[in-house]
């Protein structure tokens, strides 16, 4: 699904690398935590693996393509396979809750029929059944992630990446949250989640990957959040 | 890609830049007219330079008494009728001449009341001030230097006249008039230009969130620049339709109607309502491509995948 191989990602106009020789593989239908202190890394892991940035040394690899010979055209086509939902949620503030799930069909082209169908169906499964006609601006945080998760699933992607999805929300709220990405995983689609939240990764007993100042420190299966934070 | 989404994306962004989108219809509607009207202006002196280089003569104006007193190129005295004779057989040897016609004095003094009739001058002249001449037709009306050099001086001769000559400084003229008007086209069309990519960047930037979810999401490159080109493009259509509207709009109000110079100046043949239509499609076509190409070049910075 994702390898990389002696990974090192160095911004422009920066001595030290945001990444450091990261080598690791991540399997079809794999939960994993990405963690880290802020600067740890994280960030330009999940940037490397949308294509928004480019490796300088090393290689990605993303659902079989090597990111590095992927030319431009071709990223947008990628990242139809890939779901992605942030800790500010990105939503659409003028557009209702259906138009926003809508949103991320209609710009790749499906037709209204198919949207009309599948828009309900991911509403009804991340629990905001009925509420397409709300804006987001009433909805809870809670409520507006999972808008946002809708989203980012409704073109059934096979790999769900997720910064910080339950950053801005409070512990029970987030509890659900991890469910409704728990759910999505089992369904079978990878699910790579940066999080700084103990409790979430030690409740959920999944593979832990730890970076720290750009370096793979611990790569655990079933793992917890960690020693130190 | 569905045409109701991309289209809805236009009128909202067209809205929101409702100040930057009047002052790009605007530059382009005033640039494009520039264009449109020194296209016609060419024009027009083309059909001017036709009818006129037809009718125009080369004319060698022969020596007559009063000359012969008064003129230094008729020192030698009036022209002789050998002298007529001989012009006449060079005349008829040289292959850029088409056509020669004999003028006498009394016909020139009938012509010249003909034309002068009304004026005081006219009334106190004889036959006897007139001049013979010579009026010769030219294939190629640009030849007139080979007359020149052949007769000018020759005895019997006071002045070899281009009538041309006098032409051409009204086209020139005219012709200046014309790259003037496309300098200022220019600069305007640089300055619609600058404004398109500069409200196309505007337009981008306020919609940053949207383009960032629509890349998020796998939307290609061409259809997140296509509201934005599309926008750039219809407001330019919208002012190339102004311009058309006052090219035709000037066109009727200078020539048919208002100034109604086709009534006023009847030597003069205007060119044509084709050639005013004509020239709108071309308009119509600059106004739409130019703005879009701009927007593509202002984005492809901006908005990268």
């Amino acid at each position: 699904m994702i390898r990389l191989d002696n990974v090192t990602k160095t911004y422009p106009k920066q001595n030290r690398p945001a990444l450091r020789d990261v080598s690791l593989e991540i399997e079809k239908g794999e939960f994993v935590f990405l963690v880290g202190s802020s600067g740890s890394g994280k960030s330009t892991f999940l940037r490397l693996v949308l294509r928004e940035e480019r490796a300088s040394h090393g290689q990605v690899h993303v659902l079989g393509k090597d990111l590095a010979r992927l030319s431009n055209w071709k990223v947008p086509h990628m990242r139809r396979q890939l779901g992605t939902v942030f800790q500010d949620f990105r939503l659409l503030p003028n557009k209702t809750v259906g138009e926003n799930v809508a949103f991320a069909q209609e710009v790749i082209g499906k037709s209204r029929g198919e949207i009309r169908k599948s828009v309900p169906q991911v509403l009804d499964l991340v629990g905001l059944g009925g509420k397409e006609d709300r804006m987001p601006g009433e909805l809870s945080g809670g409520e507006q992630q999972r808008v946002a998760i809708a989203r980012a699933f409704v073109n059934r992607p096979k790999l769900l990446i997720a910064d910080e999805p339950t950053g801005n929300l409070d512990p029970q709220t987030s509890v659900g949250i991890m469910k409704l990405l728990d759910r999505i995983n089992r369904t079978g689609t990878t699910v790579i989640m940066a999080t700084h939240d103990q409790n979430i990764v030690d409740q959920m007993r999944k593979r832990v990957i730890e970076l720290e100042k750009g370096r793979l420190v611990r790569d655990q299966a079933r793992g917890v959040y960690g020693y130190q934070h | 890609m569905r045409a109701q989404f991309v289209l809805s994306e236009i009128g909202v962004g067209l809205r929101r830049n409702l100040t930057m989108t009047f002052a790009v219809i605007v530059s382009v509607a005033l640039s494009l007219a520039l264009f449109g009207g020194s296209l016609l202006m060419s024009d027009q002196v083309n059909t001017m330079k036709g009818y006129w280089y037809d009718k125009v003569n080369v004319s060698v104006f022969l020596c007559n008494k009063s000359d012969a007193e008064s003129d230094p190129n008729c020192a030698k005295g009036a022209v002789t009728e050998d002298q007529k004779k001989q012009i006449l057989a060079d005349l008829d040897e040289m292959s850029v001449v088409q056509d020669v016609t004999y003028e006498s004095q009394d016909e020139a003094y009938k012509h010249y009341k003909e034309q002068f009739g009304d004026s005081p001058l006219a009334a106190s002249l004889t036959p006897d001030q007139m001049q013979e001449s010579y009026r010769i037709k030219l294939k190629d009306p640009e030849k007139y230097q080979v007359i020149a050099t052949a007769f000018d001086g020759r005895d019997g001769v006071q002045s070899v006249q281009d009538q041309k000559g006098i032409l051409d400084n009204l086209f020139e003229l005219l012709n200046l008039m014309n790259r003037a008007a496309l300098g200022v086209m220019v600069l305007m069309l640089v300055v619609a230009l600058l404004l398109i990519v500069n409200t196309v960047r505007v337009s981008a930037f306020s919609r940053r969130r949207e383009t960032g979810i629509m890349r998020l999401v796998g939307a290609s490159g061409f259809y997140i620049q296509a509201p934005f080109i599309m926008e750039a493009a219809v407001a330019g259509l919208i002012g190339g339709g102004l311009a058309c509207v006052f090219l035709v709009v000037g066109r009727y109000f200078t020539i048919d109607h208002g100034m109604a110079l086709s009534d006023k100046l009847t030597l003069i043949n205007f060119v044509g309502w084709d050639a005013v239509l004509t020239k709108l499609p071309l308009i119509l076509a600059a106004s739409v491509l130019m703005p879009a190409l701009a927007a593509f070049f202002a984005l492809r910075k901006y908005l990268k995948v």
